[in-house]
């Protein structure tokens, strides 16, 4: 039988994959598909605790979500693209043309 | 504000202001009229003030306050100036010998650049020297004070192009911040015991209540001042400022540093005597510093050949005796013998200005001699002032100096009275001497100057013999107002102070008291008639004794000759180790200690920066990882923290 905790569990997991990935990670496209996944893991928290508690409210949210990560995805990957293009860069550490100093 | 004599000290001032602000565009002449002029209408006033006094009676006073200064609880400090029977005298001599000089400095600085500069200054000092003698507060008298030192210290150094005339004016002002030191720590001594400065205040505070002042108390404050006083009037140990003080014009000389500045420490206890009169151990060790300063400068004055130089230690002994006075507790015959002294010491101190005139600036006396027929006038006047001060009697010395060795003599603090009558009796031997010798060197005899400057040799200009004239008839006139009853006189002078002075006995009677007075009379005209014979006999008659002199105790000449290497002692006691710490502190304590604790904080400062820079190094990735063992650290709080 697979209870909520399993969900939980689930969801703790691809978060922390996620977070992993932002953090040490250096490509700007694994970056941005990281996030994504902590996104998920939040909306497999949401639909889990909702059926768990019998209330609807909790499905409508994965839904907002998905619209919004669909947004952010896609101006995401369109910045990304153009960086790409413009740098032939797609390694965070190289993206310093925006300021002046050296990073420590 | 119900009278005038806020004005007395005002006009200087004024005439200050509009020299130093617009003086240097206004033509010599309107400059010499507005800083002669003011001083001289001052002195009018002083003596209107001096009428109205007299009109009083004996308890009088004329007092005028402007403003209160400083309030800070009980304690109140009133720009008051207070006109009684003893700042009567002090402003009449201040600002009527002070007008003389100014007149005098008309003709003798008529060709200097710095005219106006000149005029400034000794108005300023004027001034300043007018609050010292009018001030009621102590406060007030300090502002004074202090004005007169810086007053000093500017024109000591007036021709500062010349290094050491710089120098002796920085001397002169450090010498007498020493000092000053001392008076301060007196004044707030004061104010914690009697809890005001304000001198009658404070005279009827101790009178309602003696209990104020211990006597441990009374001799600490006391002494404390008479440090003050022993800075400002070049008394033993602090007088090494005098002599080189002379590297300002010559007027200067005779206007601060003979007749009115270097007299207000004597001035000062005289006002105090209430205070002073209160330690037996104080007025000892005054008149005995005093006594001992006279002999001492006297027999320096004996070697020395610049003639300024020999009326500097003159000052700096005639100095003593008026501390042997105020000592002793014979306040108004050192006030008197200040009187008498600011005439006959200005009139030698310009009649020296004259001569160093008249020979292009020559003050070596070896090179003088022979000036009789050239400068009439500089010449009569110079042997009466040189008369004066020996103790010539009727002469206004005589009666001033022959009063103050009376009183040693007859002092209440007993028979160390003998000791002071006696040192101060071997000084008018010293004083004659030196006085007549420095006068039959400079002025009788063949000239000695090179035929250039005799060539130029000439009588002064009427502004400045007329000023002799003035202070000569002064000279001989000025001691009758104050000629004992022992000689027919009634002492006027001394019955005028009264009211300000506490009266003190005398350890004779009546009756044995009269007989000693005539001894001593007898004794003082004997020390002055042998030490003019004692100069007449080495300098006019058979003038190879010195030089067999200075060769047989050539050692004990040159020490003498070297003012007895005092200042040399300072240095190697006092400056000198201050330099050495200077320059510890200098190369140790500043450039490590100091300069390294500076440099700690700055690299400590740029470290910590360092740290912090790396977490905002524009790595996102580092944000994040902060952000998320933060958000973890709050979880774990969270969570366990409740257990």
């Amino acid at each position: 039988m697979i209870t909520t905790t399993h969900y939980l569990v689930l969801a703790a997991i691809i978060f922390a994959i996620g977070c992993f990935g932002v953090l040490t990670r250096r490509n700007l496209l694994v970056m941005l598909m990281s996030v994504e996944l902590m996104l998920n893991s939040a909306n497999l928290t949401f639909v889990a605790f909702a059926k768990s508690l019998g209330d609807t409210s909790g499905h409508i949210f994965p839904i907002f979500i998905m619209t919004v990560a669909a947004c952010e995805v896609a101006v995401g990957l369109a910045i990304i693209i153009t960086i790409f293009r413009m740098s032939k860069i797609s390694d965070v550490l190289g993206l310093t043309f925006m300021k002046d100093i050296k990073s420590g | 504000m119900d009278n005038v004599i806020w004005i007395i000290p005002l006009l200087p001032l004024v005439g200050f202001l509009i020299n130093g602000l617009v003086g240097r565009r206004l033509p010599d002449r309107l400059v010499a009229i507005i800083g002669v002029s003011l001083p001289v209408a001052s002195f009018f006033i002083a003596v209107w003030s001096f009428l109205e006094l007299l009109k009083l009676g004996d308890e009088g006073v004329l007092t005028s306050t402007l403003y209160t200064w400083i309030v800070s609880g009980d304690f109140v400090v009133n720009l008051t100036f207070r006109f009684d029977q003893l700042s009567a005298v002090m402003a009449l001599v201040v600002s009527g010998v002070g007008s003389a000089i100014h007149l005098y400095s008309a003709g003798y600085m008529h060709d200097d650049k710095s005219f106006s500069r000149y005029f400034s200054y000794l108005n300023l000092f004027l001034f300043s020297m007018l609050v010292l003698v009018l001030a009621e507060d102590l406060v007030l008298l300090f502002l004074g004070w202090e004005g007169v030192g810086l007053c000093s210290y500017l024109l000591i150094g007036f021709w500062f192009d010349d290094m050491e005339n710089a120098k002796a004016g920085k001397k002169a002002f450090i010498v007498n911040r020493i000092g000053d030191l001392g008076f301060f720590v007196g004044m707030a001594l004061i104010v914690i015991t009697i809890g005001t400065l304000n001198v009658p205040e404070m005279k009827n505070l101790l009178e309602a209540n003696p209990g104020l002042l211990t006597a441990g108390m009374a001799t600490a404050i006391t002494l404390f001042l008479f440090v003050g006083a022993t800075g400002k009037s070049a008394q033993i140990p602090l007088y090494i400022w005098l002599p080189d003080a002379m590297a300002g014009p010559t007027p200067v000389s005779a206007l601060i540093h003979a007749a009115t500045m270097v007299t207000a420490g004597v001035y000062m206890i005289a006002r105090l005597g209430f205070l002073y009169v209160l330690s037996p151990t104080t007025m000892i060790i005054v008149a005995l510093i005093g006594s001992l300063t006279a002999l001492y400068a006297a027999t320096i004055g004996m070697a020395q050949n610049d003639i300024k130089k020999v009326l500097a230690y003159s000052t700096i002994s005639q100095l003593g005796y008026m501390f042997m006075a105020v000592g002793v507790g014979a306040f108004a015959s050192g006030i008197f013998h200040l009187m008498t002294h600011a005439f006959f010491k200005a009139l030698l101190f310009l009649g020296a200005g004259s001569v160093i005139h008249a020979m292009s600036g020559e003050q070596d006396i070896r090179n003088m001699g022979g000036l009789r027929k050239k400068m009439p006038i500089t010449f009569w006047t110079f042997l009466v002032a040189t008369l004066t001060i020996s103790g010539i009697p009727p002469l206004a010395g005589f009666f001033s100096k022959d009063e103050i060795l009376w009183k040693a003599f007859s002092t209440h603090l007993g028979s160390i009275g003998i000791l002071f009558w006696a040192i101060g009796l071997l000084s008018a031997v010293i004083t004659a001497f030196y006085m007549f010798r420095l006068f039959f060197v400079a002025f009788t005899g063949e000239s000695r100057a090179s035929e250039d400057v005799k060539k130029h040799i000439h009588e002064s200009p009427f502004s400045m013999t007329s000023v002799l004239i003035l202070l000569g008839i002064f000279s001989v006139i000025g001691g009758f107002i104050g000629v004992p009853e022992l000689l027919g006189g009634s002492n006027h002078f001394e019955h005028f102070l009264a009211p300000i002075f506490p009266h003190l006995g005398s350890r004779f009677d009546a009756h044995s008291a009269h007989t000693w007075e005539i001894i001593l009379l007898a004794l003082s005209l004997v020390a002055a008639a042998s030490g003019i014979f004692l100069a007449y006999l080495m300098y006019v008659k058979k003038t190879d004794i010195p030089k067999v002199f200075v060769k047989k105790y050539n050692a004990l000449y040159q020490l003498v000759y070297d003012k007895y290497r005092i200042d040399e002692l300072y240095g190697a006691i006092f400056i000198r180790p201050f330099f050495v710490l200077g320059v510890i502190f200098s190369s140790i304590v500043d450039s490590w200690i100091i300069d390294g604790i500076v440099r700690i904080v700055t690299m400590a400062t740029a470290k910590l920066g360092r740290l912090f820079m790396s977490f905002q190094g524009g790595d996102v990735r580092v944000y994040g990882r902060v952000l998320l063992g933060g958000l973890l650290l709050i979880l774990i709080i969270v969570v366990f923290g409740r257990v």
